[in-house]
């Protein structure tokens, strides 16, 4: 039934292909929730009235936000094409896609991760410092838990735009559905193969956002 | 305890630079309630954070159980906090936590082991009333309960000083008082020194022992609140007893209405400490004076110190005699003044 409707679609390779899909915005995910938090933090405490009100630094760490945030993903791949050769010594396979997935995504969540920290209510920050606690604290204590929610829900809509990266990721070669629909699918004009890819990622985006919802609303207790 | 020496804060705004404390000298004393009272603006936020570092002065020095605050930083700065704690407008409480994890948060931060922690959590939760919410997230309290939550919180560290800033402002009246009546208990049981602010004369009234008032960030009026009570001085200051009296601007119009309707009449604004509220001078005053009189409006209100009363009467009757008897008023030690315009 399945194989009279998807005549061309080549089962095993669609698998490897989700599979490499998955792998990428998974690692990816993790390593932006991560750099993400770091430059949000950053760009949060060296604001106006803040623990480290700097405004070279946040100038500094803005304006680089600001900068990759801007260039269109497809260039930023290109243009990291040499980086990449020099950190992997490749620029082939699902691994050679994250430094650009990477670096794609981390400023675009850091500015969710600052927009979170700002709501924050002012007054539990001042709480934190009126009882003697240290930035750390402050940091590890109060900014991360009380914005829980909207770090988590910013880290889901990230992980559902890497999804449509790693598409595109697929153009130098790093495999994936996004390549597999492309090659495949669209220049051997098998639309049914590009069809069956098209599903399968809509699949993982569902699940994600399933995934995030789910544990925002588990970790909200306002 | 604390011992501010004039200290003045000046804040450097778009539109120049603002006063926010002028030149403020106080000194409060080990185990007292000490009010701040003013209206917003009057720089009494300003006043309080510098007890604790939260804010610098620009000149001036902060004396805190012997450590000049405002001269510390860092670790020493961050060890002194945990000795003056604070109780918030808006409870500051971390809504991530349970009211439990909240309570042990100060002693996370002071480093105490988890079976200590859990055991004070245990107390101060008894000791605020507030017995099996332990597992409650504070999205599931009241707001007295919030404020419960704080006061637990802020007493964890066994503070030698309590800041509250505007701690019953965001209360119902009844909240209020349960709150007052649980901090003045605190302050009984461990004598606990305690320096609030508020705009509300009745918190002045109901638990402090002296008071401050401020104005454009200088204190117009200190002293015991009894007597700033009975013998206000500054106009603000009296404006904030009238308004702790009851006396309403309703109750304005009526005497007003009074003074029209009998010219020949006065009215007099008696004010009764202590000793004399046991008094029956009106009746007194009837007897030995042709002179009809008429109560227009009582209230006696109670201070830590001592209760007092006032009493508007309206004197009608032959010119002399109404002087007379005002003269008798005065004689028997109650402070008496004659309202010509309400």
């Amino acid at each position: 039934m399945l194989n009279q409707l998807f005549p061309n679609v080549d089962w095993g390779k669609m698998l490897d292909a989700t599979y490499e899909t998955v792998y990428m915005t998974a690692v990816a995910t993790v390593i932006t929730f991560i750099l993400g938090i770091l430059i949000g933090i950053v760009l949060f405490l060296t604001s106006d009235n803040q623990l480290w009100a700097n405004k070279i630094v946040h100038f500094l760490t803005g304006s680089l936000v600001n900068i990759f945030r801007s260039i269109p993903f497809i260039v930023l791949i290109i243009l990291l094409i040499p980086f990449t050769k020099f950190l992997l010594g490749t620029i082939r396979g699902a691994n050679a896609a994250l430094p650009a997935l990477i670096i794609g995504a981390a400023p675009f969540y850091a500015r969710m991760v600052l927009i979170a920290l700002r709501e924050i209510d002012k007054g539990v920050i001042e709480a934190a410092r009126s009882m003697g606690a240290k930035t750390s604290t402050i940091i590890w204590k109060v900014l991360i838990p009380e914005s829980l929610p909207a770090l988590i829900s910013g880290i889901t809509v990230t992980a559902v735009a890497l999804v449509g990266y790693t598409a595109m990721a697929g153009i130098i070669g790093a495999g994936g559905l996004g390549n597999l629909a492309f090659l495949d699918g669209f220049q051997r004009n098998r639309t049914d193969v590009t069809l069956m890819a098209t599903v399968l990622i809509l699949v993982v985006v569902f699940i994600i956002q399933y995934i995030g919802d789910f544990i925002t609303v588990k970790v909200d207790k306002r | 305890m604390i011992d501010i020496q004039n200290i003045t804060k000046v804040y450097n705004t778009k539109n120049g630079e603002l006063t926010a404390v002028d030149n403020v000298s106080l000194s409060i004393k080990k185990g007292e309630i000490y009010g701040i009272i003013g209206y917003s603006g009057a720089g009494k936020s300003t006043m309080i954070r510098l007890l604790n570092g939260l804010e610098k002065p620009s000149t001036g020095s902060v004396i805190v159980g012997g450590q000049d605050i405002s001269k510390a930083s860092g670790a020493k700065l961050r060890e002194a906090r945990q000795k003056i704690s604070m109780i918030f407008q808006h409870f500051n409480l971390l809504w991530s936590r349970t009211v439990e994890e909240n309570i042990a948060f100060p002693l996370e931060i002071a480093g105490v082991s988890k079976t200590q922690r859990e055991k004070r959590v245990e107390e101060l939760i008894e000791l605020v009333g507030l017995k099996g919410r332990g597992k409650a997230y504070p999205s599931q309290l009241s707001g007295g309960q919030k404020q419960r939550v704080g006061i637990a919180r802020a007493l964890a560290n066994n503070p030698e000083v309590l800041l509250c800033d505007e701690a019953t402002s965001a209360l119902d009246p009844e909240t209020t008082d349960s709150i007052l009546e649980l901090l003045l208990d605190i302050n009984k049981k461990i004598g606990l020194t305690i320096v609030l602010i508020t705009h509300e004369m009745h918190v002045i009234r109901k638990i402090c022992n002296r008071v401050a008032v401020m104005e454009e960030g200088k204190v117009v009026e200190q002293g015991d609140v009894l007597q700033v009570f009975q013998n206000p001085q500054a106009p603000i200051t009296k404006n904030f007893v009238s308004q702790a009296s009851g006396e309403t601007q309703e109750m304005q119009a009526s005497l007003e209405q009074i003074l029209a309707n009998y010219p020949a009449g006065k009215i007099a604004k008696l004010t009764f400490a202590e000793a004399t509220t046991e008094q029956p001078v009106i009746s007194q005053m009837i007897k030995q004076f042709d002179v009809v009189v008429n109560i227009v409006h009582g209230k006696i209100s109670n201070t830590t110190g001592g209760s007092f009363g006032t009493l508007f009467i309206h004197i009608d009757g032959e010119q002399h005699e109404v002087e007379k008897a005002l003269n008798f008023l005065t004689k028997q030690e109650i402070q008496t003044e004659v309202i010509e315009h309400a």
